[in-house]
Protein backbone atom coordinates (compact mmCIF):
# COMPACT_ATOMS: atom_id res chain seq x y z
CA UNK A 1 0.00 0.00 0.00
CA UNK A 2 1.08 2.88 -1.61
CA UNK A 3 1.41 6.68 1.65
CA UNK A 4 -1.42 8.24 -0.84
CA UNK A 5 -3.62 4.76 -0.48
CA UNK A 6 -3.26 5.35 3.00
CA UNK A 7 -4.16 9.04 3.01
CA UNK A 8 -7.19 8.75 1.11
CA UNK A 9 -8.58 5.39 3.50
CA UNK A 10 -8.17 8.03 6.69
CA UNK A 11 -9.77 10.73 4.92
CA UNK A 12 -12.52 8.33 3.97
CA UNK A 13 -12.91 7.11 7.26
CA UNK A 14 -12.97 10.91 8.57
CA UNK A 15 -15.66 11.26 6.19
CA UNK A 16 -17.49 8.70 7.13
CA UNK A 17 -17.29 9.51 10.78
CA UNK A 18 -18.20 13.05 10.38
CA UNK A 19 -21.28 11.98 8.57
CA UNK A 20 -22.44 9.55 11.35
CA UNK A 21 -21.34 12.01 13.51
CA UNK A 22 -24.15 14.96 11.41
CA UNK A 23 -26.71 12.38 11.77
CA UNK A 24 -26.96 11.52 15.38
CA UNK A 25 -26.78 15.01 17.06
CA UNK A 26 -29.96 16.14 18.10
CA UNK A 27 -28.41 20.07 18.18
CA UNK A 28 -28.79 21.11 14.59
CA UNK A 29 -25.65 23.14 14.38
CA UNK A 30 -23.67 20.85 15.74
CA UNK A 31 -24.70 18.40 12.66
CA UNK A 32 -24.00 21.34 10.52
CA UNK A 33 -20.78 21.54 11.62
CA UNK A 34 -20.19 18.04 10.76
CA UNK A 35 -21.47 18.36 7.25
CA UNK A 36 -18.93 21.03 6.98
CA UNK A 37 -16.72 18.89 8.52
CA UNK A 38 -17.36 16.20 5.32
CA UNK A 39 -16.76 18.59 2.85
CA UNK A 40 -13.39 20.00 3.92
CA UNK A 41 -12.03 16.92 3.08
CA UNK A 42 -13.68 16.05 0.50
CA UNK A 43 -12.28 19.13 -1.46
CA UNK A 44 -8.89 17.53 -0.16
CA UNK A 45 -9.71 14.08 -1.68
CA UNK A 46 -10.84 16.38 -4.35
CA UNK A 47 -7.64 17.51 -4.95
CA UNK A 48 -5.50 14.46 -4.33
CA UNK A 49 -7.84 12.81 -7.06
CA UNK A 50 -6.21 15.90 -9.31
CA UNK A 51 -9.25 18.12 -9.35
CA UNK A 52 -8.12 21.04 -8.66
CA UNK A 53 -11.05 23.38 -9.60
CA UNK A 54 -13.56 20.69 -8.01
CA UNK A 55 -11.85 20.91 -4.93
CA UNK A 56 -12.17 25.16 -4.93
CA UNK A 57 -15.70 24.55 -5.51
CA UNK A 58 -16.14 22.40 -2.65
CA UNK A 59 -14.33 24.56 -0.59
CA UNK A 60 -16.23 27.54 -1.21
CA UNK A 61 -19.48 26.63 -1.69
CA UNK A 62 -19.65 23.32 0.26
CA UNK A 63 -17.92 24.91 3.49
CA UNK A 64 -18.62 28.23 3.11
CA UNK A 65 -22.50 28.95 1.50
CA UNK A 66 -24.41 26.05 1.49
CA UNK A 67 -23.45 25.86 5.78
CA UNK A 68 -24.97 29.08 6.15
CA UNK A 69 -27.81 28.52 4.61
CA UNK A 70 -28.35 25.71 7.03
CA UNK A 71 -27.75 28.14 9.64
CA UNK A 72 -30.28 30.67 8.38
CA UNK A 73 -32.54 27.82 8.36
CA UNK A 74 -32.25 26.19 11.45
CA UNK A 75 -31.78 29.82 13.20
CA UNK A 76 -36.06 30.24 11.83
CA UNK A 77 -36.85 27.06 13.00
CA UNK A 78 -36.15 24.79 15.58
CA UNK A 79 -32.57 24.01 16.83
CA UNK A 80 -33.35 21.31 18.74
CA UNK A 81 -34.24 17.80 17.09
CA UNK A 82 -37.68 16.21 18.77
CA UNK B 1 -44.98 -4.94 6.50
CA UNK B 2 -44.36 -1.35 5.41
CA UNK B 3 -40.55 -1.61 6.57
CA UNK B 4 -39.80 -4.49 4.95
CA UNK B 5 -41.03 -3.48 1.57
CA UNK B 6 -39.32 -0.66 1.97
CA UNK B 7 -36.09 -2.80 3.17
CA UNK B 8 -36.52 -4.82 0.23
CA UNK B 9 -36.46 -2.38 -2.40
CA UNK B 10 -34.16 -0.04 -1.00
CA UNK B 11 -31.96 -3.69 -1.04
CA UNK B 12 -32.69 -4.31 -4.73
CA UNK B 13 -31.43 -0.09 -5.97
CA UNK B 14 -28.85 -0.47 -3.44
CA UNK B 15 -27.97 -4.03 -5.46
CA UNK B 16 -28.07 -2.45 -9.20
CA UNK B 17 -26.39 1.01 -7.76
CA UNK B 18 -23.72 -1.27 -6.40
CA UNK B 19 -23.19 -3.53 -9.27
CA UNK B 20 -22.66 -0.31 -11.99
CA UNK B 21 -20.16 1.10 -9.40
CA UNK B 22 -18.23 -2.22 -9.54
CA UNK B 23 -17.82 -2.27 -13.07
CA UNK B 24 -17.04 1.39 -13.68
CA UNK B 25 -13.64 2.34 -14.26
CA UNK B 26 -12.25 4.61 -11.84
CA UNK B 27 -9.93 6.52 -13.42
CA UNK B 28 -7.63 4.18 -15.59
CA UNK B 29 -8.46 4.73 -19.43
CA UNK B 30 -8.42 7.65 -21.11
CA UNK B 31 -10.04 7.06 -24.36
CA UNK B 32 -12.58 8.29 -26.72
CA UNK B 33 -13.34 11.39 -26.64
CA UNK B 34 -11.29 12.56 -23.68
CA UNK B 35 -8.14 11.59 -25.39
CA UNK B 36 -9.61 13.80 -28.64
CA UNK B 37 -10.30 16.63 -25.81
CA UNK B 38 -6.54 15.97 -24.73
CA UNK B 39 -4.92 16.02 -27.93
CA UNK B 40 -6.62 18.92 -29.72
CA UNK B 41 -7.13 21.39 -27.31
CA UNK B 42 -4.45 23.59 -27.50
CA UNK B 43 -4.52 23.80 -31.45
CA UNK B 44 -8.40 24.31 -31.44
CA UNK B 45 -8.79 26.67 -28.59
CA UNK B 46 -5.20 27.99 -27.46
CA UNK B 47 -6.25 27.17 -24.04
CA UNK B 48 -3.67 25.79 -21.25
CA UNK B 49 -6.75 24.66 -19.00
CA UNK B 50 -8.17 21.63 -20.61
CA UNK B 51 -11.38 21.94 -17.88
CA UNK B 52 -11.63 25.29 -19.19
CA UNK B 53 -11.94 24.24 -22.44
CA UNK B 54 -14.60 22.13 -22.39
CA UNK B 55 -16.27 24.00 -20.35
CA UNK B 56 -16.55 27.36 -22.10
CA UNK B 57 -15.68 26.15 -25.67
CA UNK B 58 -16.26 22.88 -26.84
CA UNK B 59 -19.49 22.81 -24.08
CA UNK B 60 -20.16 26.66 -24.22
CA UNK B 61 -24.07 26.07 -24.78
CA UNK B 62 -24.43 23.95 -21.75
CA UNK B 63 -22.30 26.69 -19.37
CA UNK B 64 -25.27 29.20 -20.16
CA UNK B 65 -27.61 26.53 -19.65
CA UNK B 66 -26.17 26.53 -16.31
CA UNK B 67 -25.55 30.48 -15.36
CA UNK B 68 -29.46 30.70 -16.21
CA UNK B 69 -30.25 27.59 -13.72
CA UNK B 70 -28.56 29.93 -11.39
CA UNK B 71 -30.32 33.43 -12.13
CA UNK B 72 -33.58 31.25 -12.10
CA UNK B 73 -32.66 30.23 -8.40
CA UNK B 74 -31.42 33.54 -7.18
CA UNK B 75 -34.34 35.08 -8.60
CA UNK B 76 -37.25 33.20 -7.44
CA UNK B 77 -35.30 33.02 -4.34
CA UNK B 78 -35.58 36.80 -4.54
CA UNK B 79 -39.30 37.04 -5.30
CA UNK B 80 -40.32 34.65 -2.35
CA UNK B 81 -38.25 36.22 0.21
CA UNK B 82 -37.04 39.67 -0.31
CA UNK B 83 -38.75 42.36 1.75
CA UNK B 84 -38.38 46.03 1.07
CA UNK B 85 -38.21 47.29 3.90
CA UNK B 86 -36.13 44.65 5.69
CA UNK B 87 -36.00 43.27 9.03
CA UNK B 88 -33.75 45.55 10.64
CA UNK B 89 -30.82 43.51 11.87
CA UNK B 90 -29.83 44.02 15.18
CA UNK B 91 -26.92 46.39 14.94
CA UNK B 92 -24.63 44.27 17.35
CA UNK B 93 -20.91 43.66 15.79
CA UNK B 94 -19.01 40.55 15.84
CA UNK B 95 -15.63 41.22 18.24
CA UNK B 96 -13.00 43.23 17.47
CA UNK B 97 -10.64 40.56 16.66
CA UNK B 98 -12.92 38.94 13.96
CA UNK B 99 -13.65 42.48 12.85
CA UNK B 100 -10.00 43.26 11.99
CA UNK B 101 -9.31 39.99 10.62
CA UNK B 102 -12.08 39.91 7.87
CA UNK B 103 -10.94 44.03 7.29
CA UNK B 104 -7.96 42.19 6.52
CA UNK B 105 -8.93 39.81 4.70
CA UNK B 106 -11.91 40.62 2.76
CA UNK B 107 -9.69 42.51 0.16
CA UNK B 108 -7.29 39.18 -0.49
CA UNK B 109 -10.26 36.93 -0.44
CA UNK B 110 -11.80 38.89 -3.12
CA UNK B 111 -8.80 39.10 -5.34
CA UNK B 112 -7.96 35.59 -4.96
CA UNK B 113 -11.46 35.01 -6.23
CA UNK B 114 -10.51 37.53 -9.28
CA UNK B 115 -7.53 35.51 -9.87
CA UNK B 116 -9.19 32.65 -10.04
CA UNK B 117 -11.68 33.80 -12.75
CA UNK B 118 -8.86 35.91 -14.42
CA UNK B 119 -6.50 33.14 -14.88
CA UNK B 120 -9.33 30.40 -15.79
CA UNK B 121 -8.16 29.39 -19.12
CA UNK B 122 -4.30 28.90 -17.60
CA UNK B 123 -4.73 27.28 -14.21
CA UNK B 124 -7.04 25.15 -12.29
CA UNK B 125 -10.47 27.48 -11.24
CA UNK B 126 -12.83 29.61 -13.61
CA UNK B 127 -15.69 31.89 -13.13
CA UNK B 128 -18.24 29.29 -10.75
CA UNK B 129 -15.36 28.99 -8.80
CA UNK B 130 -14.39 32.64 -8.82
CA UNK B 131 -17.46 34.21 -8.13
CA UNK B 132 -17.96 31.29 -4.66
CA UNK B 133 -14.58 32.85 -3.56
CA UNK B 134 -15.90 36.05 -4.02
CA UNK B 135 -19.22 35.28 -2.83
CA UNK B 136 -17.46 34.20 0.81
CA UNK B 137 -15.58 37.29 1.29
CA UNK B 138 -18.63 38.98 1.04
CA UNK B 139 -20.15 36.36 3.67
CA UNK B 140 -16.97 37.29 6.05
CA UNK B 141 -18.80 41.22 5.51
CA UNK B 142 -22.18 40.60 6.93
CA UNK B 143 -20.91 38.31 9.77
CA UNK B 144 -18.61 40.64 10.91
CA UNK B 145 -20.51 44.09 10.55
CA UNK B 146 -24.11 44.03 10.91
CA UNK B 147 -25.02 47.03 8.56
CA UNK B 148 -22.95 45.70 6.03
CA UNK B 149 -25.84 45.76 3.18
CA UNK B 150 -25.58 45.30 -0.52
CA UNK B 151 -26.83 47.08 -3.06
CA UNK B 152 -29.23 45.43 -4.85
CA UNK B 153 -29.39 47.74 -7.69
CA UNK B 154 -25.49 47.45 -8.50
CA UNK B 155 -26.21 43.80 -8.10
CA UNK B 156 -28.46 43.32 -10.47
CA UNK B 157 -26.91 45.90 -13.15
CA UNK B 158 -23.50 43.84 -12.62
CA UNK B 159 -25.74 40.46 -13.08
CA UNK B 160 -27.69 41.92 -16.16
CA UNK B 161 -24.02 43.16 -17.72
CA UNK B 162 -22.05 40.27 -17.35
CA UNK B 163 -25.17 37.67 -18.73
CA UNK B 164 -25.59 39.87 -21.66
CA UNK B 165 -21.67 39.95 -22.58
CA UNK B 166 -22.00 35.96 -22.58
CA UNK B 167 -24.46 36.12 -24.82
CA UNK B 168 -23.03 38.81 -27.41
CA UNK B 169 -19.64 37.16 -27.33
CA UNK B 170 -21.81 33.85 -28.19
CA UNK B 171 -24.11 35.86 -31.03
CA UNK B 172 -20.44 37.56 -32.26
CA UNK B 173 -19.12 33.74 -32.96
CA UNK B 174 -22.57 32.81 -34.78
CA UNK B 175 -21.83 36.10 -36.97
CA UNK B 176 -18.22 35.73 -37.35
CA UNK B 177 -17.29 32.07 -37.11
CA UNK B 178 -20.91 30.33 -37.99
CA UNK B 179 -21.49 29.06 -34.28
CA UNK B 180 -23.12 30.22 -31.49
CA UNK B 181 -19.87 30.71 -28.86
CA UNK B 182 -17.10 30.28 -32.14
CA UNK B 183 -13.58 31.30 -30.87
CA UNK B 184 -13.82 34.27 -33.12
CA UNK B 185 -10.63 35.99 -31.66
CA UNK B 186 -6.79 35.29 -32.17
CA UNK B 187 -5.93 32.31 -30.85
CA UNK B 188 -2.56 33.98 -29.44
CA UNK B 189 0.25 32.63 -27.62
CA UNK B 190 -0.42 29.41 -25.64
CA UNK B 191 -0.34 30.39 -21.64
CA UNK B 192 -0.29 34.27 -21.72
CA UNK B 193 -2.67 35.49 -19.88
CA UNK B 194 -4.19 37.30 -22.94
CA UNK B 195 -4.79 34.02 -25.05
CA UNK B 196 -7.13 31.48 -25.82
CA UNK B 197 -9.75 34.13 -27.90
CA UNK B 198 -12.92 34.53 -26.25
CA UNK B 199 -12.25 31.81 -23.25
CA UNK B 200 -11.10 34.46 -21.04
CA UNK B 201 -13.48 37.43 -22.07
CA UNK B 202 -16.64 34.38 -21.34
CA UNK B 203 -15.20 33.22 -18.12
CA UNK B 204 -14.53 36.68 -16.59
CA UNK B 205 -18.24 37.89 -17.16
CA UNK B 206 -19.48 34.22 -15.96
CA UNK B 207 -17.65 35.11 -12.64
CA UNK B 208 -18.64 38.68 -12.21
CA UNK B 209 -22.37 37.07 -12.61
CA UNK B 210 -22.08 34.03 -10.33
CA UNK B 211 -20.13 36.76 -7.82
CA UNK B 212 -23.05 38.84 -7.70
CA UNK B 213 -25.77 36.24 -7.49
CA UNK B 214 -24.19 34.76 -4.86
CA UNK B 215 -23.97 37.48 -2.90
CA UNK B 216 -27.31 38.87 -3.82
CA UNK B 217 -28.75 35.23 -2.42
CA UNK B 218 -26.79 35.91 1.08
CA UNK B 219 -27.99 39.00 1.52
CA UNK B 220 -31.72 38.73 1.13
CA UNK B 221 -31.73 35.17 3.13
CA UNK B 222 -29.94 37.11 5.80
CA UNK B 223 -32.04 39.90 5.73
CA UNK B 224 -34.87 37.49 7.18
CA UNK B 225 -33.02 36.94 10.07
CA UNK B 226 -32.90 39.21 13.11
Amino acid sequence: MSWLAILVLILVVVMVAAAIFAITRKDLIIAVIGTSVISVVLSVLFYILQAPDVALTEAAIGVALSTIIFVIAIKKTDRYEE
Amino acid sequence: MRKAVSIILLAIVGYYMFSVFLSMPFGEKRDGVGKHYLENTLKETGAVNTVTAIVVSYRGFDTLGEVTVLFLAATGLGAILFDKRGKKRRHQYASLIVRVTSNILYPLIVLLGAYVFVHGHLTPGGGFQGGAIIATGVLLMFMSYRKFEANHKALSIVESLAGLTFVTVGLGGLIYGGSFLFNFLPLGTPGDLVSAGVIPIIYIAVGFKVGAELSGVLDTMLKTIR
